[in-house]
């Protein structure tokens, strides 16, 4: 029998196992999200400058090309097909082990706790087995690679009947898609599994004084891209399963009559690879949310912070997330105008998607808002949140051509669609995670990053991924098609070459340049400078505590707010900051 | 601060590639094309306003306002900027939607002419093949076990329908300039994407279903058509073209390719 | 060390400590309320996810219905029936239990949440000599759509409920060991809610099958 007043987190933990391994602490579950993430950003990044090589060096002979890839790169030499595989996986590891991971569990994880002024996470056993499912996610999607035929070449919307015919449409349309899908199921259950735990302690383990409209904005995008994960992971899951049927068990769910694939007649018949479409992006546009809401908070919170000025429009600012978050549900079709859906669905898509664009634009005039009449200081952290409304801005003005279906008869498929999504969620998204990397860091490790590695790291980036990105726009106006191994085979793609040679260039110094961040972030976490409690001055919960913070954040004491999240130069108060503990 | 002349130097330089159309459309050939550029070019510049005007916001904040000493204003918003501001907005861009949709009504709410003729379209890994229905008019029954890629039977048209004899099938689309085209794609494996820049058109083309699309092209010229939904390892070489023709060229191609039969 | 890793999930005893939130202390009524409160929310949440998938499942159904004609409606084997049955006594005995455990009548709480658990397990196992006679009956995942349905729809719940039956029958183990204390009395609602959530499922589904097939 145990003792009835031992609960089992209130004894820190002993053993490196328990500490650092099987821990349920949400402090040391956020860091392990995070480096999964790390390393999953430099794995995704890494394919990608071999996919940007390739397209522009199509017939290049790499010597160590062969020896990863004997099939996909005989003689040195990729192979269309490996070119596809690499893509698929860059795609696939990005959007789900970087973007759905890193700014909600990584961040997340670590701070809404401390946020709202709990101990830890509602259910930290849950906590701990979600970050473990989701490392066993990426095992199985790197080990597609290693397996007969690689990694599949479907792209990461997986449409059938590409996805589903098996090797018959071929290399890694084997084992390799099957692990892929197998691998997407395991994310989507860590990913409901960290969604209950978000949902859950966002309600019920905030502390006295925390009402619902003084959480910070950091606290509102997680627990409303929680929802969102909630809502359409359950969805992924159920298409995966369809998916699996159809490849391993002769099902049709997305698979039509007649079908003739390599030559082979395929007996299914019935089905709609449009079902697939449509099952995909009722998750899929809510991804996209999931990936950027994340870092709209982090945006919020140090645009106040560095101005040292409330945030313009705390209560317009929730209304836009849970405008986007709720909205975003109703707008997937916008990925399927081309698609053969019925047409006046897609005018209904369209209406809706430009919709969302309207919280969008607020959030946007609202960060301006915040900085106007401000007493702006630019750490790196700041940096990198004015760079995320910079790219923000961009790359969502390129949508407004994407939510018109009389444009997308052009657009679609193009190098518009790819430099639109990578704009948003490539860096926007990214810029979001190192903005909250800078922001953070002091707490997370007790020690300061240094700023002028941070502040090379950060304008040489800038200006790089606007080198990268932007030129995608024009190759889609010139009607660049996406997804091409090379562009030889066209008279007009040939035309467009030096723009591609650039990007290609421009990502290759782009990348080089973050070993500068992955320098300061090693070399910080061993020798930066010890950090005080409060370094920005900053007014919310975690601020209050010791960095790194205790076992149990708040030390046996339950913290008890009075203040909004954002008093920032309050006329009359001592200080230009007011903490939410701060006597009322 | 740095970063504000940083913003402004990217918008001009982005704004001037923009304006300076170095990488663009291809000139439309139809009036389809022209109806799209013209939504394309307001959409651009309503866009490209909201782009130049935020950023150049931004930038200029980010000088103005940076800490020189001094008190930051304590505000918490102002309501009537944002409803202004809001509205604005959402009168914009739900603006250009309805702006655009009589193109898409065009395109696929309206039916086709019905003198218009009609092509059928077949995509397969990695090729195109396009069939007319030669004299008779009728196209010939299709039987997937019949597919000979060989003997130039991609679409599978069945040996034991009359109707097909006189079916001519082409690895290229040719139409006639200035006559309503009715293509019905198909696919008989994966999803393609049939595309021409310069109709300003595309459409999926999905297996188990047929998809009727017409346009009419204006200006004879051939004109390249690559695949725009990956489609499997040789989505980059599935290429065609479209030569569009004059009338009586047309007809005279037609000839000699049934005579070749 | 933490009493199990069930309470730790579904909260109870073994709640964690961010719960004594309000009030503070660690024990007392504040902070079980509080885990209570939680583990409420979070099975609501979970339950909201169960509903998107087989909501998604659901209108995956719809569509292929609707797409061509070679649905062919799945024979419901009788045997079902007698699940159905079996599965709504459960939920009953369920209820039962948890009466009697707030006018403290243990040995009464026993022999029905047991009686459940046994229950629970027989669907199982009734749904398991379903699927067998379909497949007597030559009628297998693939035979045709309806069918495919019916087997991913049906395995989709079996699974539900087999983390259902973990839970019951590891509530029924504690009660039996005597461990059941008032500290486990979210744990035995939570999984009674859960129970009577997948009961709702199956009922749905039976609905599903018998009017659009």
């Amino acid at each position: 029998m145990s003792s009835p007043i031992v609960h089992a987190g209130h004894q820190a933990p002993t053993g490196f196992i328990r500490r650092y391994v099987f821990s349920l602490d949400h402090k040391v579950i956020g860091i392990q999200y995070y480096f999964l993430a790390l390393f999953s950003v430099f794995l995704g990044m890494g394919l990608s400058l071999l996919m940007r090589y390739h397209m522009v060096y199509p017939d290049a002979k790499v010597a160590w090309f062969e020896k990863l890839w004997p099939t996909g790169a005989a003689g040195g030499i990729m192979t269309p097909e490996l070119y596809l595989s690499l893509m698929t996986m860059h795609g696939t590891i990005m959007v789900f082990f970087v973007l759905t991971t890193a700014p909600q569990s990584g961040f997340g994880n670590y701070f809404l706790p401390i946020q709202i002024g709990a101990e830890d996470m509602a259910f930290p056993v849950l906590n701990m087995l979600s970050f473990w499912t989701t490392f066993l996610a990426l095992v199985v999607m790197v080990a597609a690679f290693f397996v007969p035929g690689g990694a599949p070449l479907a792209g990461w919307t997986a449409y059938p009947p590409l996805s589903a015919v098996g090797p018959l449409a071929g290399p890694g349309e084997g084992l390799g898609q099957t692990l892929w899908v197998f691998s997407i199921a395991i994310f989507s259950g860590a990913s409901l599994m960290g969604a209950i735990n978000f949902i859950a302690t966002t309600i019920d383990l905030r502390c006295k004084g925390m009402s619902m409209m003084r959480l910070p904005l950091t606290c509102w995008s997680w627990f409303v891209t929680a929802i969102l994960g909630l809502l359409g992971f359950a969805v992924l899951l159920a298409a995966g399963v369809l998916l699996l049927l159809d490849r391993m068990a002769g099902t049709s769910f997305f698979l039509p009559a007649g079908l003739v694939v390599n030559d082979q007649i395929l007996n299914h018949k019935g089905g709609s690879p449009l079902l697939w479409q449509h099952l995909f992006w009722f998750f899929g546009h809510p991804e996209v949310y999931i990936a950027i809401l994340p870092g709209m908070g982090v945006a919020s919170q140090l645009l106040s912070t560095f101005s040292r000025k409330p945030i313009f429009g705390y209560r317009a600012m929730v209304y836009a997330i849970l405008g986007i978050g709720f909205l975003g549900f109703f707008v997937w079709g916008h990925h399927m105008f081309m698609s053969g859906m019925n047409p006046y669905s897609a005018m209904a898509f369209s209406i809706l998607t430009m919709s969302i664009g309207v919280p969008s634009a607020i959030k946007t005039f609202n960060w301006i808002g915040t900085l106007w009449g401000g007493r702006i200081r630019f750490e790196t952290a700041m940096l990198f949140a004015l760079g995320f409304v910079s790219l923000f801005v961009t790359g969502g003005i390129s949508g407004i051509f994407l939510g018109q279906p009389a444009l997308d008869l052009y657009f679609h498929d193009t190098y518009f669609v790819v430099g639109h999504f990578h704009m948003i969620m490539g860096v926007a998204a990214i810029f979001g995670m190192f903005a909250g990397t800078f922001y953070w860091f002091p707490k997370m490790f007790g020690r300061m990053m240094n700023e002028t590695l941070g502040k090379i790291h950060f304008y040489l980036t800038f200006i790089g991924v606007y080198a990268i990105f932007t030129p995608m726009h024009f190759l889609g106006i010139a009607g660049n098609p996406r997804r091409y191994a090379d562009f030889t085979n066209f008279e007009f793609m040939g035309k467009l070459m030096p723009v591609h040679t650039f990007m290609t260039w421009a990502a290759i110094g782009t990348a080089s340049v973050q070993i500068i961040f992955i320098i300061n972030l090693v070399w910080s976490m061993k020798k930066g400078p010890k950090a005080p409690v409060n370094p920005w001055e900053a007014t919310t919960l975690e601020w209050t505590i010791p960095s790194p913070p205790p076992f149990d954040n708040f030390a046996g004491k339950h913290p008890v707010v009075n203040h909004g999240p954002y008093e920032y130069s309050v006329p009359g108060a001592p200080k230009d900051y007011i903490m939410q503990t701060d006597p009322a | 601060m740095l970063l504000g002349p940083i913003v402004w130097i990217l918008t001009v330089v982005i704004c001037y590639f923009f304006i300076g159309h170095y990488w663009w459309f291809p000139p439309p050939i139809s009036q389809h094309g022209e109806a799209y550029d013209a939504q394309f070019t307001v959409t651009l510049w309503v866009t490209g306003v909201i782009f130049f005007l935020a950023q150049m916001a931004l930038g200029w904040v980010i000088i103005r306002f940076r800490d020189k000493g001094g008190v930051a204003k304590y505000s918490h918003g102002n309501n009537l900027l944002e409803a202004v501001w809001t509205s604005a907005t959402a009168v914009l861009f739900i603006g250009l939607v309805l702006a655009g949709t009589r193109i898409w009504a065009a395109v696929h709410f309206d039916e086709a002419p019905a003198d218009a003729l009609r092509i059928e379209v077949m995509g397969k890994q990695f090729a195109w093949s396009f069939r007319y229905a030669g004299p008779d008019g009728k196209f010939g029954r299709l039987d997937i076990k019949q597919i000979n890629d060989a003997n130039g039977n991609p679409f599978g048209i069945d040996a034991n329908d009359p109707a097909g004899k006189d079916d001519l099938t082409s690895a290229s689309l040719k139409v006639p300039a200035g006559k309503p085209i009715l293509l019905i794609l198909r696919s008989r494996d994966v999803i393609h994407n049939f595309f021409v820049r310069e109709l300003r058109l595309k459409q999926d083309i999905v297996p188990g279903m047929e998809i009727p699309f017409h346009f009419q092209a204006d200006k004879v010229g051939t004109y390249e058509v690559p695949c725009s939904e990956l489609c499997g390892l040789g989505h980059h070489q599935m290429r065609t073209t479209m030569e569009v023709m004059a009338e009586a060229d047309f007809e005279k191609w037609k000839r000699e390719l049934a005579a070749q039969k | 060390m933490p009493e199990s890793i069930t309470t730790d999930i579904i909260g109870g005893r073994g709640a964690p400590p961010a719960a004594t939130g309000f009030g503070g202390g660690d024990g007392d009524s504040g902070g079980r309320g509080a885990s209570r409160r939680a583990s409420i929310t979070g099975l609501l949440v979970l339950l909201a996810a169960s509903v998107m998938l087989f909501a998604a499942f659901s209108s995956a159904f719809f569509v292929r219905r609707g797409l061509s004609n070679d649905w062919v409606n799945t024979p419901l084997p009788r045997i079902l029936w007698i699940n159905t049955g079996v599965l709504v006594a459960s939920s009953i005995a369920l209820e039962l239990a948890r009466s009697a455990l707030r006018a403290g009548r243990r040995a009464a709480f026993n022999r029905y949440w047991t009686g459940a658990t046994i229950l629970g397990a027989l669907f199982l196992g009734g749904q398991y000599l379903a699927w067998q006679q379909l497949n007597d009956a030559g009628i297998y995942l693939a035979t045709n759509p309806s069918s495919s349905f019916f087997f991913v729809l049906t395995c989709a719940h079996a699974v539900h409920l087999l983390g259902g039956i973990s839970a019951l029958g590891y509530i029924d183990v504690q009660a039996l060991l005597l461990r059941l204390g008032p500290g486990k009395r979210t744990a035995v609602d939570v999984s009674a809610y859960f129970w009577h959530f997948l009961d709702a499922i199956w009922i749905y589904l039976m609905a599903l099958f018998f009017f659009w097939g």
